[in-house]
């Protein structure tokens, strides 16, 4: 704990200087930290705009934005301003970015991001500077594990908790042996991680776990080596355009009708367009699916879809969260930031009216959800149920 | 690894290779014979592959698609030669790389604009939608083997072109010596102009032939872009033969190191290129 | 022309870096000394490009490495001595850019380039696919090195202010290196191979070794850069290694105006700055969004009109004749 205590004094050391600082600008600018009591509060988004994830980062705008409106543009009685900067997906510059939130536009919440490398710099900042940080969508285990912090939020998942659940789901298959592939990065190797402790919990056998370089989508040596092994089933971490290259390839290499295909929600989120059937029946775990059919989910979708002209998905879901998860914290301190523990105890204790479900914190800061078994079928990711009722990440080496 | 899974594999090696050699042939004749640096490349691929998406979901069909788009993209070559890169003949290759990587930022933002940012799917041609069986579980796309078939055609078309015939006689002559060429009174500049929108064209029909396979996404360029330089670099530039035998080394060499030595797989194309060059610093096939 | 004047410019403009620090925002003090530490970089590319004429599209290896460098070298929760640390990061450099230099100068002109390029991409993997460094998700510094004299504390890094004066008086430092360096008749020596190699083989140079000192030192000073980068903000990732980075550093240079020293720090100071203000949505709104498609165009339009940087253009606004790349 020596060095957590570091911490949170560097932490009062930085807030109480930039406090000086605005006290002194203060003299010259109209908004001193009176006046700011009454004025907005501040949300900072850094997302990628640009690049591969573009559309979720537009995504999680969206929902957040949704969930603030659907509250009359107002939390805890302020308005909302919000501040914007494209990381880029690029972790190289990922401090410095988030900077431009925290130090120039000194704001009250940062909101972001999706790529798990940005994350990671994100979490160095926030964690020396204090200021809250609520994460809607990059799942990489450090964040709530080693590095958790009391003002780290998460509101999506851990990379753990996508594959988990999926032991139970092949163990009820009568499915003994598996093969797992994915990229050779981060989030890959942990999706693996959840997958492989899942299915040998429930006494299954993992005959190999298969890698490929990162964003290499050439796939046939490897599906040549699945075909060589013969297990029972096949489980794989893939998103967004190598997910769909993928499915196609699974498919086209014969092995779908033969090794049944299961995996991570992601391997067939936003790519069922583009694969046509390909994807049919493949069977994924997510904490979010079509045909959930839950008063919330309908009238989420229904709002979503009438405000942006956009079907909503599990990024937007997220985003929609991480405006829910601030609004019981505002709305507990009656808009007043200054009182962060305050804040932080009330988001702690917040049950989420999600449209995926309620949910709550665990005490890492990361949902406990329940994992939904989905069915690819059409153009729908159908749920076919709960495969794992509140599931909770397990946060290894946070101490918080 | 028994014997059947090993031929697979090398199926697979030369496939990939061919595959390679395909997206990389444009790239061999605006590097090898004008001397032009062109990071840009990835981004030709990617228009071809984003043309042959919403052409062939306009017409339905992916042939008319790609008959529609090999035009325009020529025409997109030629317009870059004539506004662009024509200035930069006779500079130093640095202005290549710079004027070529401020191109990627402007394509793919210009995609993001038209395109949008979504995973599109190009359909198979109905015609070469099916599988051979290899194994009891596992088969082999006839579209695969389609196109490793368009890449050896192309392949010796493209060689009989440079080696053959007159234009390629100008085209060679041009790359060895410019002044001369003009002196004879040979116009220069046209088949200077010609050769970058050919490369152009190969590029994206390179995307185009592919989308099926690839599906269709942002910065899906930046992906094969490298790998094409290490394809032509390895060859020795300017050498249609060298790129072939560089093409598929490199298919051989991700698809064995995949399944090998999986630890060390995205390290071992670049081993390969610095081996080769230190051993022949000017390339398998190029000329010292 | 006042030679005094010229002499005395960088002192002056040093002096008045210096005060920088003055304006009390940490954001803009962090932002400037990224400028310097750029400046940095792109002058250790300059020595390459500029002077000896090989043109690196893989100098982000160097700085790559020795953030990693410092990163491993850091014990989880104690500061690690800079006094040490950073000759060793450079060390680390210097090392592998002999290593890399004694295959790649085999080899000229687009094969150099591409070379340059394989090896850094060789690096990028072993960071990306090995734990070595963390992997994709990168590593922390969690304690910034300390400058310990006997036990009092010289500078403290972990203020912004300070951390700006070490860079500033290490941009100085390297500058002054550079400046000494190209004005011995090592230094000519460089220039005269760069404009024709063979004469100077001809007249006895041993070329290949001047090629791959200069290599070598340029690989060393990347590494300083590279240093800092890594103390400022405590992380590293693979990404720092790409080959985005090597052509950002690329432009810098060029955009600053080859062969001039000066010239790499006015570009990471335009480059850095523009960055900075078209991705600032709070100007651009909306548009900001696409800000990458104005940082194309701009990198275009520099490529075709500006060959010289802004060096030349300053230099031709105050109509002196060109001078010799080089010749300052």
């Amino acid at each position: 704990m020596q060095e957590k205590s570091n911490y949170d004094r560097r932490g009062f050391l930085l807030g109480s200087t930039a406090l000086a600082g605005a006290t002194a600008a203060g003299t010259l600018l109209p908004a001193g930290p009176a006046a700011a009591q009454q004025g907005k509060i501040k949300v900072g988004f850094m997302l990628p705009y640009t690049g591969t994830f573009a559309q979720l980062g537009v995504a999680i705008t969206n929902g957040f934005k949704l969930a603030v409106d659907e509250r009359g543009g107002k939390l805890g009685g302020r308005e909302i301003e919000y501040f914007t900067v494209d990381d880029e997906s690029n972790p190289a510059k990922a401090p410095e970015n988030v900077n431009k939130l925290v130090q120039r536009d000194k704001v009250d919440v940062v909101v972001g991001t999706v790529h798990s490398g940005v994350a990671m710099g994100m979490a160095k900042v926030v964690r020396e500077s204090g200021t809250l940080w609520i994460n809607p969508n990059a799942g990489a285990a450090d964040v709530t594990g080693p590095l958790c912090a009391p003002n780290i939020f998460r509101t999506s998942f851990s990379n753990w908790q996508t594959t988990y659940a999926l032991g139970k789901v092949l163990k009820s298959r009568g499915i003994k042996t598996a093969v797992f592939i994915t990229w050779k990065y981060a989030a890959g190797e942990e999706a693996m991680g959840g997958f492989k402790e899942g299915f040998e919990a429930e006494g299954g056998k993992m005959l190999k776990e298969l890698y490929l370089p990162f964003p290499q989508v050439e796939f046939q040596a490897l599906l040549t080596e699945i075909a060589s092994i013969k297990p029972d089933a096949v489980a794989c971490f893939f998103a967004g355009g190598g997910a769909a290259k993928f499915l196609k390839d699974y498919q086209a290499a014969g092995l779908k009708g033969k090794i049944p295909l299961y995996g991570s929600g992601f391997l067939t989120d936003g790519v069922l367009d583009a694969v046509g059937d390909a994807a049919e029946g493949v069977e994924t775990t997510l904490h979010y699916a079509d045909g959930l059919d839950t008063k919330k989910d309908k009238a989420f979708r229904l709002a979503y879809a009438k405000t942006f002209k956009l079907q909503p998905d599990v990024y937007a879901v997220q985003g929609y969260d991480a405006g829910q998860l601030l609004a019981a914290g505002l709305d507990a301190v009656k808009g007043n930031v200054a009182d962060k523990p305050g804040m932080i105890k009330a988001m702690e204790a917040a049950k989420i009216d999600s449209p995926r479900g309620p949910w709550t914190l665990s005490k890492s800061h990361n949902p406990v959800q329940d994992m939904y078994l989905r069915k690819v079928v059409g153009k729908e990711n159908k749920s076919m149920g709960v495969a794992w009722k509140a599931l909770a990440d397990p946060a290894r080496g946070c101490k918080a | 690894m028994d014997f059947a899974f090993f031929l697979i594999q090398l199926l697979n090696g030369l496939q990939y290779g061919l595959l390679l050699f395909l997206v990389a042939s444009g790239l061999t004749l605006v590097f090898g014979i004008m001397g032009i640096i062109n990071l840009a490349h990835g981004s030709f691929y990617m228009v071809g592959a984003y043309l042959a998406w919403s052409l062939s979901s306009m017409t339905g069909s992916l042939t008319a698609a790609i008959l529609l788009a090999i035009p325009l993209t020529v025409i997109l070559g030629m317009a870059l030669e004539r506004l662009l890169f024509r200035h930069l003949y006779q500079r130093d290759h640095l202005y290549q790389v710079l004027l070529t990587y401020g191109l990627i930022l402007v394509f793919e933002e210009l995609r993001s604009l038209i395109w949008g940012d979504d995973v599109h799917g190009v359909a198979v041609p109905a015609l070469l939608n099916a599988s051979i069986p290899l194994t009891d579980n596992l088969s082999y796309p006839v579209y695969r083997l389609a196109i490793s078939g368009v890449c050896l055609l192309l392949a010796a078309a493209l060689y009989f072109l440079i080696q053959k015939t007159r234009l390629g006689m100008m085209i060679r002559a041009g790359a060895s010596n410019r002044d001369m060429v003009q002196s004879l009174g040979i116009d220069i500049k046209l088949i200077y102009t010609l050769v970058f929108a050919m490369g152009i064209a190969l590029a994206a029909f390179a995307g185009m032939i592919n989308a099926p396979l690839s599906s269709v996404f942002p910065n899906m360029g930046s992906q094969v872009l490298i790998i094409c330089f290490v394809v032509v670099v390895i060859g020795g530039i300017g050498s249609v033969k060298g790129a072939m035998a560089a093409s598929l080394m490199i298919g051989l060499a991700e698809t064995f190191g995949q399944v090998l030595v999986p630890e060390v797989a995205g390290m071992i194309v670049y081993v390969l290129m610095a081996v080769v060059l230190v051993w022949r610093p000017q390339g398998l096939f190029g000329k010292a | 022309m006042n030679s005094r004047l010229t002499q005395l410019l960088p002192w002056v403009v040093v002096g008045v870096l210096a005060l920088f620090p003055l304006v009390d925002s940490p954001f803009y003090i962090q932002l400037m000394t990224k400028v310097l530490i750029m400046a940095i970089f792109a002058m250790s590319l300059d020595l390459l490009v500029g002077y000896t004429g090989l043109v690196s599209f893989g100098h982000a290896a160097y700085f790559g490495l020795a953030g990693y460098a410092l990163a491993l070298m850091t014990p989880k929760y104690e500061a690690v001595s800079l006094w040490w640390s950073l000759p060793a990061a450079i060390g680390v450099c210097a090392l592998f850019a002999l290593i890399t230099g004694l295959l790649v100068l085999r080899t000229r002109g687009i094969y150099f380039i591409m070379v340059t390029l394989a090896f850094a991409q060789m690096l990028f993997f072993v960071f990306h696919d090995t734990k070595l460094g963390g992997g994709s998700d990168g590593a922390y510094i969690y304690v910034k090195p300390a400058m310990k004299l006997g036990g009092f504390e010289l500078v403290n890094l972990e203020k912004a202010d300070q951390f700006y004066w070490l860079a500033l008086v290490l941009m100085a430092a390297t500058y002054l290196l550079l400046h000494r360096v190209l004005g011995s008749s090592f230094g000519r020596a460089l220039v005269g191979i760069k404009v024709n190699e063979h004469r100077m083989r001809a007249l006895g140079f041993p070329v290949f070794r001047y090629q791959l000192a200069s290599f070598t030192l340029s690989g060393s000073l990347a590494g300083i850069a590279g240093y800092l980068a890594a103390v400022q903000y405590g992380f590293v990732n693979p990404e720092i290694l790409s080959w985005h980075q090597s052509g950002a550093v690329l432009m810098i240079v060029i955009l600053g105006g080859m062969g001039t020293l000066y010239g790499s720090v006015i570009g990471a100071f335009a480059f850095v700055i523009l960055q900075e203000v078209l991705s600032n949505q709070a100007w651009f709104g909306i548009a900001a969004k696409h800000w990458q498609l104005a940082m194309g165009i701009f990198i275009m339009l520099v490529a075709l009109y500006l060959p010289q940087g802004l060096a030349g253009l300053a230099r031709n606004f105050r109509s002196k004749p060109v001078a010799e790349a080089g010749d300052e």
